[in-house]
């Protein structure tokens, strides 16, 4: 197209994207599109009209993603990640730095917020089938996000060097030496020494800084994912057309903001009335490399995958229960990536899902559960229940979630989503036969 | 999602988390103490922080440092610039090394930390038997139940109870973790003699000095209290507004 | 027509403004709370409290005997006291102001003519200047001298010979007593 050098007259959207806008914008926009980007993608966007609630945690994980960074960067402008001044670098920051101790409670409290809002998205795409056809990429996607969070919540909590800093990294890291063979030299590798000590501290935080700037570009690819087919909805059925949609902004924008206030009010909450019930009393007492704390629990967040560890107590076709703990724990997130091949449902949203509807909720009780074994020590009627619980938790998507999708029946899927939405008409639902998902 | 599944998934959550701080208790439940700084509108007693401090510097002291608190921050517990530079000037610490490359005595400043009573950890084993006196600075966070633990500590030091085989150097305490406690009983009434003329008993004094700790521990609840008051009424506010707003915008398409 | 026209100006009916003004203080809440939480970000950045405590220094002055000069840190910079002699003062004294390259009479940079104070750092470059210590080389005027670009310095601190632009600075301070002062 032949372009004078400045305001080439308007045209239509077609061939001038930045229609509509001042010169200076459609300048700059012929160059480099952010601005008709932005209005394609975040204002214009049809969004499915019958979106709930649980549709805000997306983005709403993103928010808190920012508000990690933002407090994360300004603490470790006053942090000093060596094993003799890590401790009392944060006091500092909590007695005398302006403000210190609210931006480092709103980052410790922030983490656990990140993982509730996390865990309840996940969960979400599990009940409405988020992760089935064209989404499968958009769900595996996700669950890279999840495990880039875990890696660096671990890290980030060795950072204040607290006694359950220093011993969750060396049972954490430990676990490495199950790997037979080579396991003891990837160990060495991590530690950067005989035990977690200084070397691991300062690798530790630079990983801490560098991974979430990772999980940055990973959330981005996770939005290129999503915008490809755009959101799934309650309904769990494709969208037919432009009756089915709603455009973004206004709409969404201010549910999103609502429900941003919402949450903002329950984690101000925490970090100004209870902030440190998500903490370990031990993380008070400086890191002591000569004596171990009476019970050794990660964050809250970690507890799960911790009680899946714990319960492999026993040896199999040879392996030692060590090694099986950790493949099992490991297992419990990589079996994730294959939900979109485990489920067979041919609908998408458990709505229509009469079995499933009830039976999917025994996975968060179960999780729960698991997170109650892991903050207990490993005694008594505890460990049989986490045994139990972990032989559930891979029941649910080994046996339960391939057998019920092709056993149950689902029910009859509405003809469309503004039909739904609009409740006119009762034949506007189809006949036995679902057509959407497969 | 069902809503009865909702209710049930809540309340499943609601127990897990009362349940999840569990730890195995090996002692009778700490008996509950009325803080001035419990609750939302908590606010530190000036009078009680001073009587703890009192407390601290002529009792604890003497074997406990509180290495993260600094004479400065004196000021924050009522006292003024003056009084402050006068206490810390009772403080002998060692700075240098001076022109002669020695090490040398001075005063201590506002600016200097509290000293502690030892020069490390090591003449602190010596000098209390092989136990260390751990650093009081963030005791009431470092201990399950925070001031009611050292509230119930120092009040817990009780007769030997019949059959009970207690360690040669420990001593008897009723909300101890085992019950044998490396620490001589610190407190005995009158011990003290407040400047602000009140009663020293011993549970005054546990009271006090636990308010210290606190503080001590948590110098920023105050205004992290008077913050949160104003964060959540301005969130308050927020929420009814932009529900408000969403209802209108959403009420232009039938939905 | 019109009367659509009119409705549609108004909005109808309350809804319209209403909406409106739901939407407005939704905006402001909104920039209200942005401004707000950037501003805790923001003073973190500011000196700390363990900063702003060692942003004063005391100095004990009767030590100090008449003809001699001390050094003592201040906020991480040096600062010359000088127990000035009689000579040095009148020397000070007697210097025509409007020959200086920064005219400052003697009078304008101390509070008590036999003590002086002035930031050690060489106002060209910032290198300590020569003469605070015994056997340093004062210079011509009997003041300091500056061995990095041979900046030369009076008893009243101020420049006279070399490169520098300025007299050396004279920090804020005062006298807590006779013989002692409170810089900063």
């Amino acid at each position: 197209m032949a372009a004078t050098s400045h305001g080439a007259p308007a045209g239509s959207p077609a061939n001038d994207p930045a229609a509509g806008h001042s010169r200076l914008i459609r300048w700059i926009d012929y160059r480099l599109p952010f601005v008709s980007v932005l209005e394609h993608e975040l204002i214009d966007y049809p969004t499915p009209r019958n979106l709930n609630y649980w549709w805000n945690f997306g983005s709403l994980a993103g928010i808190v993603l920012v508000i990690m960074i933002v407090t994360g960067v300004v603490l470790a402008m006053h942090y000093t990640p060596s094993a003799d001044l890590a401790f009392d670098s944060v006091q500092r920051i909590m007695r005398d730095v302006n403000y210190g101790w609210l931006i480092r409670y709103i980052h410790m409290n922030g983490a656990s917020m990140f993982f509730l809002i996390v865990y309840i998205h996940l969960f979400r795409g599990l009940y409405y089938g988020s992760y089935k056809y064209p989404r499968e990429l958009l769900w595996m996607i996700g669950v890279v996000i999840l495990l880039l969070m875990i890696a660096t919540a671990f890290m980030g909590y060795v950072l204040p060097w607290g006694q359950m800093s220093y011993w969750a990294a060396t049972v954490i890291t430990n676990l490495f030496s199950a790997i037979p063979v080579v396991g003891q030299s990837i160990v060495t590798l991590l530690w950067g020494g005989f035990t977690v000590g200084n070397p691991t501290l300062n690798r530790f935080f630079s990983l801490h800084y560098l991974l979430p700037f990772i999980i940055v570009a990973v959330v981005g690819l996770h939005l290129i994912a999503l915008h490809q087919h755009g959101s799934n909805n309650p309904l769990g059925i494709d969208k037919r057309g432009p009756q089915d949609t709603i455009p973004f902004h206004p709409y969404y924008t201010i549910k999103d903001m609502f429900g941003l206030s919402v949450f903002l009010l329950f984690f101000a909450i925490f970090v100004f009335y209870l902030p440190n019930a998500f903490v370990s009393p031990d993380n008070s007492i400086p890191a002591n490399p000569m004596v171990t704390p009476t019970h050794i629990v990660p964050e809250w967040y970690l507890l799960p995958f911790y009680a899946i560890l714990r319960s492999i107590t026993f040896n199999f076709l040879g392996i030692p229960s060590k090694l099986l703990g950790v493949i099992a724990s490991m297992g419990s997130i990589f079996i994730l990536f294959l939900v979109p091949w485990l489920d067979t449902s041919p609908v998408r949203s458990a709505r229509f899902r009469p079995v499933y509807r009830v039976v999917s909720f025994l996975l968060p009780i179960d999780v729960i559960a698991l997170g109650y074994v892991g903050s207990q020590p490993p005694e008594g009627w505890v460990v049989a229940l986490g045994q139990v619980a972990t032989f559930y938790y891979y029941f649910h998507f080994l046996i339960l979630m391939p057998v019920l999708g092709k056993w149950e029946r689902p029910r009859p899927l509405p003809i469309s989503i503004a039909a739904a939405v609009l409740e006119g008409n009762p034949s506007a639902f189809a006949a036995a036969t679902p057509t959407e998902g497969h | 999602m069902p809503k009865a599944a909702f209710a049930a998934f809540a309340a499943v959550l609601v127990v897990a988390a009362a349940a999840a701080p569990a730890r195995a208790q090996e002692a009778p439940p700490l008996p509950h103490q009325a803080w001035s700084f419990d609750g939302v509108f908590g606010t530190y007693d000036p009078a009680a922080l001073q009587r703890g401090f009192q407390v601290y510097k002529e009792v604890c002291s003497a074997c406990h440092q509180a290495k993260h608190l600094y004479f400065r921050d004196l000021t924050q517990i009522g006292y003024s610039a003056d009084q402050v530079k006068g206490i810390a000037g009772q403080y002998q610490v060692t700075d240098g090394p001076n022109d002669q490359g020695q090490m040398f005595q001075r005063p201590a400043r506002p600016s200097d930390p509290i000293p502690g009573p030892f020069p490390n950890d090591e003449v602190a084993r010596a000098a209390n038997n092989g136990a260390l006196p751990p650093d009081l600075s963030l005791i009431t966070l470092a201990r399950e139940g925070g001031p009611d633990y050292v509230w119930a500590i120092l009040n817990g030091f009780t007769k030997t109870p019949a059959g009970f085989k207690l360690t040669e150097g420990t001593y008897y305490n009723e909300y101890f973790a085992g019950h044998q406690i490396k620490m001589p009983p610190p407190l005995s009434a009158s011990q003290v003699k407040f400047a602000d003329g009140t009663a020293a008993s011993v549970p005054q004094m546990a009271h006090d000095v636990a308010t210290f700790l606190n503080w001590a521990a948590e110098p920023d609840l105050d205004e992290r209290h008077q913050m949160g008051f104003k964060v959540i009424l301005f969130l308050v506010i927020a929420v009814g507004i932009f529900y408000a707003a969403k209802r209108k915008i959403w009420s232009r398409i039938p939905h | 027509m019109a009367d659509m026209a009119q409705s549609q100006v108004t909005g109808g009916h309350d809804g319209g403004t209403r909406r409106d003004f739901l939407i407005l203080s939704a905006g402001a809440l909104g920039a209200i709370g942005a401004a707000v939480t950037i501003w805790p970000l923001v003073d973190s950045l500011n000196p700390a409290a363990d900063t702003l405590a060692l942003s004063t220094t005391e100095v004990d002055l009767a030590p100090v005997q008449v003809g001699q000069r001390l050094t003592v840190a201040w906020r991480g910079k040096p600062v010359f006291i000088d127990h000035r002699t009689a000579a040095e003062i009148k020397a000070a004294q007697d210097v025509d102001v409007a020959t200086l390259r920064d005219p400052q009479p003697d009078s304008a940079r101390v509070q008590k003519p036999e003590w002086l104070v002035v930031v050690g750092v060489c106002t060209h470059l910032g290198c300590i200047p020569l003469g605070n210590k015994q056997g340093d080389p004062r210079g011509p005027y009997g003041g300091w001298f500056c061995p990095c670009h041979g900046s030369i310095y009076d008893t009243s601190a101020r420049i006279r010979q070399g490169p520098a632009p300025l007299n050396l600075a004279v920090p804020p301070y005062k006298f807590t007593a006779a013989t002692a002062i409170k810089i900063g």
